[in-house]
């Protein structure tokens, strides 16, 4: 057998390794923030009644939270964050009226296949 | 089915099956708080993960020397990262090139092989900085001289830093998806020189210079500007994806040598769930590097996620 086709059977190989590895990547992986309400960084006129936050994978509804805080630091949301029942990709917690402001979203979940990540952003409320 | 084909499959196999084993928290690859940190291409990246970069594909050409025809260089590398604790890991690498002279014959083979170990010693998640360092070992002699491996080993101890700007003031956070990461380290040649007698009974000796081997990475991360700075309205797959340009150089230090060599390579980096794809342009930085542009593409897959349970995890 000449080099050029060892070479076409051990790259075949490898890429037969490699697609059998994209394949049962649909194990799990890091839940990241997809995206939220209000949105990362933006500005609403009306204080919203909840924030939400829809992730990529699907959350450990005990090890998964949210959690809002103004400029303080000071937690204004409701404290009762949940995964959602219907969808385990979103998570939301209540939030009271909220005063014109900057407001701070901090998320610390977990993925069901086991993955912790965190993050926060920020959202204001204008008059 | 031959022996490697049973081998690959087995692999297979085994990879289905650990995928499926009930979960338990384990920790993030290539992360610094928030910070993701996706795997670079032409300079080693600063954290220590379980990841397999399946396959890298590089293409070059060579300009003409005094006694050497101008070559296109394709090469196939393979390049594996293991963690024995969470901070402490090794790697394994191959790399088989194809060299195509403009005048002569085709040239195949295995460069020699590579083994690392690195070693997280620093980690702030609130600074979004990482420190490590390592050693590199080309080793000599297991490669094939019929495409240039060298007979000799080269040790390259190096520091490697990571640094996301997350914490920058908010007049600024357009900026906070701003990283570098980057690496310095001394090449240093297990023989200082190489000495050959031609059939015309002349000896000529080639020296191996220490190397200053020094390299960045700037990129700007779509997913944390998306996720914590602002929504743009980036969508799939724009909204993984990482504008990246890497510096990889190497400055002779002595034994008659001098000068630096490197590429710049800019390029973009998507960065999935479980798998990574890049591309970037490979351009030479000077004459003695090269003088046309090449690429290089990469498939890297992230072992921790695709197998927390087993592979993906450290042995102790």
């Amino acid at each position: 057998m000449n080099s050029a086709k060892k070479m076409k059977q051990w790259l075949s190989r490898l890429l037969a390794f490699a697609s059998a590895m994209t394949f049962v990547s649909l194990a799990g992986a890091h839940a990241f923030l997809d995206h939220a309400t209000p949105a990362v960084g933006s500005a609403v006129r009306a204080s919203p009644a909840q924030v939400k936050l829809w992730f990529t994978q699907k959350l450990e509804p005990a090890f998964s939270s949210v959690r809002v805080l103004d400029r303080s630091g000071k937690q204004v949301d409701k404290g009762d964050p949940q995964v959602d029942r219907a969808d385990a990709t979103l998570l939301f917690v209540s939030l009271p009226q909220l005063a014109p402001g900057t407001y701070r979203v901090t998320w610390r979940v977990l993925s069901v296949d086991s993955h912790v990540t965190d993050g926060d952003f920020t959202f204001n409320v204008i008059p | 089915m031959s022996a490697s084909s049973t081998s690959f499959t087995l692999l297979a196999v085994l990879a289905t099956s650990s995928s499926l084993v009930t979960p338990e928290p384990a920790s993030a690859h290539g992360f610094a708080g928030k910070r993701f940190f996706p795997a670079t291409l032409a300079t080693e990246d600063p954290f220590v993960a379980d990841e397999l970069s399946l396959p890298t594909v590089a293409y070059s050409k060579q300009p003409a020397g005094e006694d050497s025809p101008a070559t296109r260089e394709t090469s196939f590398s393979v390049d594996v990262s293991k963690r024995v604790t969470e901070n402490l890991g090794f790697g394994f690498g191959a790399n088989y090139k194809q060299l195509r002279p403009d005048e002569g014959d085709t040239q195949r083979g295995f460069d020699n092989l590579a083994a690392s170990v690195k070693y997280k010693f620093y980690q702030n998640d609130e600074r979004e900085t990482l420190l490590s360092a390592g050693i590199d070992w080309d080793i000599g002699g297991s490669g094939s001289k019929r495409v240039g491996a060298e007979s000799f080993s080269t040790i390259t101890p190096a520091l490697f830093f990571g640094k996301g700007f997350g914490d920058l003031p908010a007049e600024a956070k357009f900026l906070r998806p701003l990283a570098v990461t980057g690496l310095v380290g001394i090449g240093i040649p297990s023989r200082a020189g190489t000495t050959t007698v031609n059939d015309e009974g002349d000896v000529s000796v080639e020296r191996h210079p220490h190397t200053l081997e020094w390299g960045f990475a700037i990129q700007y991360s779509l997913p944390y500007l998306q996720s914590f700075v602002q929504d743009v309205g980036l969508r799939e797959p724009f909204n993984r994806m990482i504008p990246v340009v890497e510096f990889a150089m190497s400055t002779a230090l002595d034994r008659g040598a001098s000068g630096t060599t490197g590429t710049v390579n800019p390029g973009i980096i998507w960065a999935g769930q479980y798998v990574q794809l890049a591309v970037e342009a490979v351009i030479p930085v000077n004459s003695r590097t090269g003088s046309r542009v090449g690429w290089i593409a990469q498939v890297h897959f992230f072992l921790d996620d695709l197998f927390p349970k087993t592979i993906g995890r450290p042995i102790f």
